[in-house]
């Protein structure tokens, strides 16, 4: 990849994100989103009166009633209860493969970007063979292999989307690492752990934030898309993308069930995304990349 | 020109090796199933004989680094090998889906492509209005959308509410252009908005961030007018930028071919892959993953030649 300004623009990435500034009500109104559902996922199965599991009507694609305000999906569950436990499994996992990424990710970064020579030559490679296959056949094939479950899909998630943090955190490291205030702490004979811990990782974290919050909307959107064609998790279990599988067929008798696990993604995604807006423009060094 | 000769070779080459390794782990990867293979396609009631003769023909007795050999010759001269579930060669039904694939992305190419263009440069005319905003908020949203809720949408609107257009395209290339157009309109509908959104943001954002180098202050200065900046002075030394951006996106559609494929039942490339992803038919996994990763990489090579070939200053830059 060459770094030329083009290319930046051409990256979704929260250095250099395309359109005019949002105003900040916006981010107010995606964090008071985010915030919604993190409680639907953590307090909702407790409160709600029907188990995401349990058969409620006798028939599928009950219209909404006082008793299940968003109707029942096509085996008769409660869709509301459904909904909000999907919420957890989708929340829990995009998050927990988020943060594998950025873990592995920035750690590497930051290593590739202190070291240089052959450990970033390496690296830079492994990321360049990475990048250079579409995610979803990546997850295709790792599911091909070893079948679909929970873990998987954390795992799979996660490892696609390793290789762009690790390019995103270099780079940012990379512009640090030439700064005065660092090559001070070095000529001095500062340890690693102080370089990374004590000057790097302070400095970069609100663009790395940033990136977290981008990367798991992209990360929502990989997993739900691996669980609409039926590849992520398994039923009875549901995530937002397997609830707009399991009641597609619906949309055709006029029920709107597929409706609401859509519209939950969309929300999040873009609440997500808003909120990047924000957290990007609290500093944006010269470089971008992939 | 001798910089640009050389760019190409490299750049080639680069694709070249990044090909190869995706391919070892492709193979690497269908290696690792747990199981013999033979044993999963007979089922469990085959007697060992009979697992024994199966795993002669299929030469899974050979060394892994002989046959990833024979499997790179064989996908040279179009032998994918036999597939586990149809026990037919892969190289049989490739072409038929392949031919497909390729059509529903040109179409969505030859729509989203001007249009996406189009609205882009508008937004840059029209760069801090009302209509740019607005703009902006809708290509953000559509852009933060998983590919089924625009094709779930989609559905919704011409098949179930309007009944123009069918919610399925069977498409057979035997009928009429008509039929072919009919059942091949939502899909591409739904493909096209994916990509007009990405597309139109980041052109916005290049002829925007073209706004301050010095030649758009001058072409300003002169007095010519917002338009004709745009249009000659900005447009003319964004091509490079823009042909790279395109071709990005083409590449990124292939996470919404596999959507869309599947929702609206194209018999294409993705739809036969994701079936035998589900069969764990690693041989049809295999050769549609390469192919897949095949157009990727070229896809990418391409964007980064036009990147290079109209900005001199990166021919020289290491790759």
């Amino acid at each position: 990849m060459s770094d030329a300004a083009a290319q930046d623009a051409a990256q979704d990435t929260p250095l250099g994100r395309a359109g005019p500034r949002l105003p900040p009500a916006a981010a107010l109104v995606s964090l008071a989103l985010l915030a919604f559902w993190v409680l639907a996922a953590l307090a909702g199965p407790a409160l709600l009166p029907h188990g995401p599991a349990d058969f409620v009507t006798d028939d599928g694609f009950a219209p909404a009633s006082a008793a299940h305000p968003l109707g029942t999906d096509y085996l008769g569950r409660d869709m509301l209860a459904r909904l909000v436990s999907a919420a957890r499994a989708t929340l829990a996992i995009s998050v927990l493969a988020t943060l594998g990424a950025h873990l592995v990710g920035d750690t590497l970064g930051i290593l590739a970007a202190l070291r240089g020579g052959v450990v970033d030559q390496v690296l830079g490679r492994v990321a360049e063979v990475m990048l250079s296959m579409p995610k979803l056949i990546v997850g295709l094939v790792v599911i091909a292999v070893v079948g679909p479950s929970a873990t998987v899909l954390v795992l799979v998630t996660a490892a696609v989307y390793t290789a762009t943090v690790f390019r995103i955190s270099r780079a940012i490291a990379l512009d640090l690492v030439a700064l005065d205030y660092v090559r001070a702490a070095r000529l001095r004979g500062e340890g690693t752990g102080w370089l990374i811990f004590g000057e790097l990782l302070p400095n970069m974290l609100p663009l790395l934030a940033a990136d977290f919050a981008l990367r798991m909307s992209f990360a929502i959107l990989f997993m739900s898309n691996l669980s609409f064609l039926g590849l992520g998790l398994q039923p009875p279990a549901a995530d937002w993308g397997g609830l707009v599988r399991e009641n597609l067929e619906g949309l055709a008798s006029g029920s709107p069930a597929a409706l609401y696990p859509t519209l939950a993604i969309a929300s999040v995604t873009i609440a997500l995304n808003l909120l990047v807006d924000r957290l990007g423009a609290a500093s944006r060094p010269r470089e971008a990349l992939h | 020109m001798r910089d640009l000769g050389r760019l190409l070779l490299t750049r080639l080459l680069g694709a070249l090796a990044v090909l190869l390794t995706v391919s070892v782990l492709i193979f690497a990867g269908g290696e690792m199933l747990p199981g013999d293979v033979a044993q999963i396609m007979l089922g469990e009631g085959a007697s060992e004989a009979e697992v024994a003769q199966l795993r002669r023909q299929l030469d899974l007795d050979r060394p892994a680094t002989e046959r990833y050999l024979d499997w790179l010759g064989g996908m040279a001269r179009g032998d994918w090998g036999v597939s586990y579930t149809t026990k037919r060669p892969i190289g049989e039904i490739l072409p038929v889906r392949a031919r497909n694939t390729a059509l529903l992305t040109a179409l969505t190419v030859a729509v989203a492509v001007p249009v996406a263009l189009g609205l882009g440069v508008l937004m840059a005319l029209l760069a801090g209005t009302a209509f740019d905003r607005a703009a902006s908020v809708v290509l953000l949203g559509l852009s933060a959308m998983p590919e089924f809720l625009l094709a779930t949408a989609g559905v919704l609107v011409f098949a179930v509410r309007l009944q123009w257009l069918p919610a399925i395209s069977n498409v057979s290339l035997a009928g009429t252009l008509a039929e072919a157009a009919r059942a091949l309109a939502l899909p591409v509908l739904t493909l096209s908005l994916i990509i007009v959104a990405q597309i139109a943001r980041m052109t916005r954002a290049t002829l925007v961030g073209l706004a301050d180098r010095p030649f758009i202050e001058m072409a300003h200065l002169k007095g010519a007018s917002r338009l004709r900046v745009v249009l000659v002075h900005a447009l003319a030394n964004a091509i490079g930028p823009l042909a790279n951006i395109v071709t990005l996106n083409v590449a990124f559609l292939v996470s919404g071919v596999v959507v869309v494929e599947t929702i609206f039942a194209v018999p294409g490339l993705a739809q036969l892959m994701i079936n035998a992803v589900s069969n764990r038919d690693m041989p049809v996994v295999e050769a549609c993953a390469m192919i897949f990763c095949a157009t990727y990489v070229l896809l990418l090579l391409l964007a980064d030649l036009f990147g290079a070939t109209f900005n001199p200053r990166l021919r020289r830059s290491t790759p």
